[in-house]
């Protein structure tokens, strides 16, 4: 069970706020969206809740327990793979256990059979360049998860990737997601990728950035592709299209 | 069929070019266009250098010697400094002005006061080479170690990591190339630095051989003990890129790559 709550967040960089009472919820197994223009907040918001910033007042709490400036607890993930080029993919994975205390051959050892699930079989020794970019992407999503196999946080994490990738990747994450015990928080600003893989849509906009609509996308899980040019679809991208527009104005 | 070839021009390009130097340089001494005993030719060089190959080799090991104690001192003290610098910011600020002031001052100039206080043996020789060794390091290991991802070190942080991982993760893989750059000039230094510092006073090294031909005027020994030098220090530069090249596996694949 995992259950991450954010409540009331205020951030400020020097006399500019951009962070207003922000609060939100990720339940376990879910898979929430934070939708929102580019330098809304979005990524301070993660900074906040990875321990990795300190708001100026609110609260983060994990299962229950407060976790606020603590780091550790959730793992993060960004739009660059950030796979270090000087380890082999192996040790890039397991790197995270061995930053928690683990022997490197243990490490190994328990990062071994994820590979084959998250399509990575025989690039164990390789080092990151000779993987191509969607390979990049699953063995930091592979190296977020051995971190922390509660909450992940993605910032963005498929936008580097040319459409045709993205779109076998988004396939490919939401078939994970049934066979892996995570909720995860999620960056975009690619609206059609909200809808398609979240259960919920958050959309923060404005400045200072706060929360404005929570969107409930009620489609059963798992969605075939069908479902990107269905009805539905065109009705939920309607409506954040039109409030995020409302915002602007 | 092409590209071989032009990689087999680029490969014989420099021996081409020094082959042609010595080819010119005999020609002008059969000619008798500088006068032989003041400009050997290459073949008069080769055979002093043969007629005292085991003395030059015994000086030889000597300069080696202390090369590389002071290379190894230099270098461990360089790596130090670039620590601290790097973990703590005030003393940054406070030593790496020092740094740069200690390099402005001429080698020859310290080295006849290092003779002064620490005698005519070994030490003042070594105490000069990490003189100019250190710093190279120092800059080097310094510059890599804040060209690390800066990404990278809030992911680490994100997981927990505390400052002593950080370093051991990221810092010292992201120097390394660096740390080899500086390290190969530190290496033709450390020899040069030697060679200097004989000369200023001592009783073995290639420096005393030198001074000791020049006061006879042979010119042929002066000349093989130059290039004995300079065969030296290329052979320490190349075996520096052969370390690099194991203990930086990555890069290697990625040349092939390439």
């Amino acid at each position: 069970m995992a259950e991450l709550r954010v409540e009331n967040i205020n951030k400020f960089f020097q006399d500019k706020q951009v962070l207003e009472n922000v609060s939100l919820s990720l339940h376990n197994r879910e898979l929430v969206s934070l939708l929102g223009a580019s330098g809304g907040g979005k990524s301070t918001l993660f900074n906040i809740i990875s321990g990795l910033m300190c708001p100026d007042s609110g609260e983060v709490s994990l299962d229950g327990n407060t976790i606020t400036g603590e780091t550790g607890h959730v793992s993060y993930m960004l739009q660059k793979d950030l796979l270090f080029p000087f380890k082999t993919i192996e040790d890039n994975v397991a790197l995270p256990l061995v930053i928690k205390g683990m022997k490197k051959r243990e490490a190994r050892k328990v990062a071994g059979p994820y590979f084959q699930e998250f399509g990575l079989e025989n690039t164990e020794k390789k080092y990151p360049h000779e993987l191509s970019g969607g390979m990049k992407q699953r063995a930091a999503l592979l190296r977020t998860y051995l971190f922390s196999s509660k909450v992940a946080l993605l910032d963005e994490p498929f936008s580097a990737l040319d459409t045709i990738t993205k779109s076998a990747m988004h396939k490919w994450y939401l078939g994970i997601m049934e066979k892996i015990q995570l909720s995860t928080l999620f960056i975009t600003h690619d609206i059609d990728e909200a809808i398609y893989l979240s259960d919920r849509i958050y959309l923060l906009t404005g400045n200072p950035g706060h929360i404005t609509e929570e969107i409930i996308i009620t489609e059963k899980k798992p969605r075939g592709e069908e479902f990107l040019l269905s009805e539905s679809f065109i009705h939920y991208k309607r409506k954040i299209i039109e409030n995020l527009e409302k915002k602007l104005q | 069929m092409k590209k071989k070839l032009q990689s087999i021009t680029n490969k014989i390009a420099a021996p081409m070019t020094i082959a042609g130097i010595l080819v010119i340089w005999e020609l002008i001494s059969c000619f008798h266009v500088v006068p032989t005993y003041m400009l050997p030719s290459p073949v008069q060089v080769i055979h002093a250098f043969i007629s005292d190959f085991s003395l030059l080799m015994f000086h030889a090991k000597v300069t080696l010697v202390e090369a590389f104690l002071g290379l190894l001192c230099g270098v461990l003290i360089g790596f130090v400094l670039a620590v601290m610098m790097d973990q703590f910011e005030f003393i940054y600020k406070a030593v790496y002005p020092v740094l740069v002031i200690t390099q402005t001052v001429p080698t020859v100039a310290i080295a006849p006061l290092l003779v002064l206080w620490l005698g005519y043996g070994i030490a003042p020789k070594v105490v000069l080479i990490v003189i100019v060794t250190f710093f190279p390091v120092a800059i080097g290991l310094l510059e890599g170690f804040r060209s690390a991802d800066r990404d990278a070190v809030h992911l680490l942080q994100s997981m927990g990591a505390t400052r002593i991982q950080i370093f051991k993760h990221i810092k010292i893989k992201s120097s390394l190339s660096q740390f080899f750059a500086s390290l190969r000039i530190a290496v033709s230094y450390s020899v040069v630095g030697a060679v200097i510092a004989e000369w200023l006073g001592g009783f073995s090294g290639l420096g005393v051989y030198m001074t000791r031909v020049k006061k006879s005027y042979a010119f042929d020994k002066m000349f093989a003990v130059i290039f004995l030098i300079s065969a030296i220090s290329l052979v320490l530069m190349y075996s520096v890129d052969v370390l690099r090249k194991c203990c930086t596996p990555w890069e290697n694949r990625r040349a092939i790559r390439k």
